[in-house]
């Protein structure tokens, strides 16, 4: 693969970074990211994967893009109301770069289609807004060996943290084994949340997933990091492999996908 | 003294405060205190058999207590205990 000029032109500013260089640029462009979501953190996540060259990004949403979405889901415009959120999120990544392919998929992740969409990618990027997805996207990359990239939000509050299992690293259970009950916690429409706090996480999700790609720094992948927005506080947490783990550790007793990951959304 | 950092969706029981001070040798001494402080918080952190939920974390300075000793963990004055609720939303 050869750069013409205009791309070598595009990408200057990480080409001249030792870290990346013409090689690492290669990489990017070889790269297959799934985004999980085109939504809150699928929105900012994908359009730096997008501006910085990677070559195949994925977007999975089964929803329209709604007016209540635009005071965070940047990837939407007031102009893409009502189109489907992967249409609306192609148009505006193949106009900031046209070299990279986008791929949609307009549809909800569920067990039955999990292991496909996963199959043809190197990394994911989950960007669901409920536990029963996450679980679900945590087991599915565990079994298919992928790398994934977890952030979440709730109000003023972003989690973060990169999954690693094949790789020795604790899965997402080993941080919370299950999700809370039905029942137990508020709505997460009804619960808010700062917009500009997704484009935080979302941003972080996309570094983590770059550097990655470029096997270059610490990945987050035996730590938390929590964000509080009103705080401007950053803080990294702990987070060990738990070897009573019941995906990844060595008595596992989840060996497939569960046949019901319906929870409720957040606590 | 112990300092609580409290998650955003417990604050409603904490009058808002994202940092709270309770006493305890012990992590369920601390909850057991907190409850007296902020009653309600200990139904949001601990099952009915009084077991932490499994999908609330709580660490003592940086590492988890289910790599401690659990509720058993002892806490000495200073230390600061995080209670991380898994949290979902992304939208």
């Amino acid at each position: 693969m050869e750069f013409t000029d205009a791309q070598v032109q595009r990408y200057s500013r990480h080409i001249i970074l030792s870290d990346v260089g013409g090689k690492g640029q290669k990489k990017l462009a070889r790269a297959k990211v799934l985004v999980i979501g085109a939504g809150g953190l699928g929105s900012p996540a994908a359009l730096y994967l997008a501006a910085a060259g990677v070559g195949t990004i994925g977007l999975v949403d089964g929803d329209v893009v709604d007016l209540s979405n635009l005071q965070r889901q940047i990837l939407h415009t007031t102009a893409t109301l009502g189109q489907p959120k992967v249409e609306s999120g192609k148009k505006m990544l193949a106009s900031l770069n046209p070299d990279i392919t986008i791929k949609t998929y307009q549809e909800n992740v569920s067990a039955d289609n999990i292991m496909g969409l996963l199959h043809d990618y190197d990394i994911i990027l989950d960007g669901s807004d409920n536990f029963s997805t996450r679980f679900l996207v945590n087991d599915a990359c565990f079994f298919a060996k992928k790398t994934l990239v977890s952030g979440s939000i709730f109000r003023f509050e972003g989690q973060l943290t990169t999954i690693k299992p094949h790789e020795g690293h604790p899965c997402y259970r080993c941080l919370y084994p299950e999700p809370p009950p039905a029942g137990l916690v508020p709505n997460c429409q009804e619960a808010g949340v700062l917009g500009v706090l997704a484009g935080t996480i979302g941003v972080l999700q996309a570094s983590e997933a770059i550097k990655e790609i470029l096997g270059i720094g610490e990945a987050l992948a035996d730590r938390l990091l929590l964000y509080d927005a009103l705080e401007m506080k950053f803080r990294k947490l702990g987070r060990p492999k738990d070897p009573d783990c019941r995906l990844c550790g060595p008595n596992p007793t989840i060996t497939n996908l569960l046949s019901d990951y319906t929870v409720s959304c957040s606590l | 003294m112990i300092k609580v950092r409290i998650p955003t969706p417990l604050r409603p029981l904490t009058k808002g405060q994202g940092e709270v001070e309770a006493k305890g040798g012990s992590i369920d001494e601390m909850i057991n205190h907190l409850e007296g402080a902020h009653p309600g918080i200990k139904g949001r952190l601990c099952d009915e058999k009084g077991e932490l939920r499994r999908f609330v974390n709580i660490y003592v300075n940086e590492e988890d207590i289910r790599f401690l000793k659990g509720k058993d963990t002892i806490l000495k004055d200073g230390d600061e205990v995080s209670i991380v609720p898994a949290i979902a939303g992304g939208n």
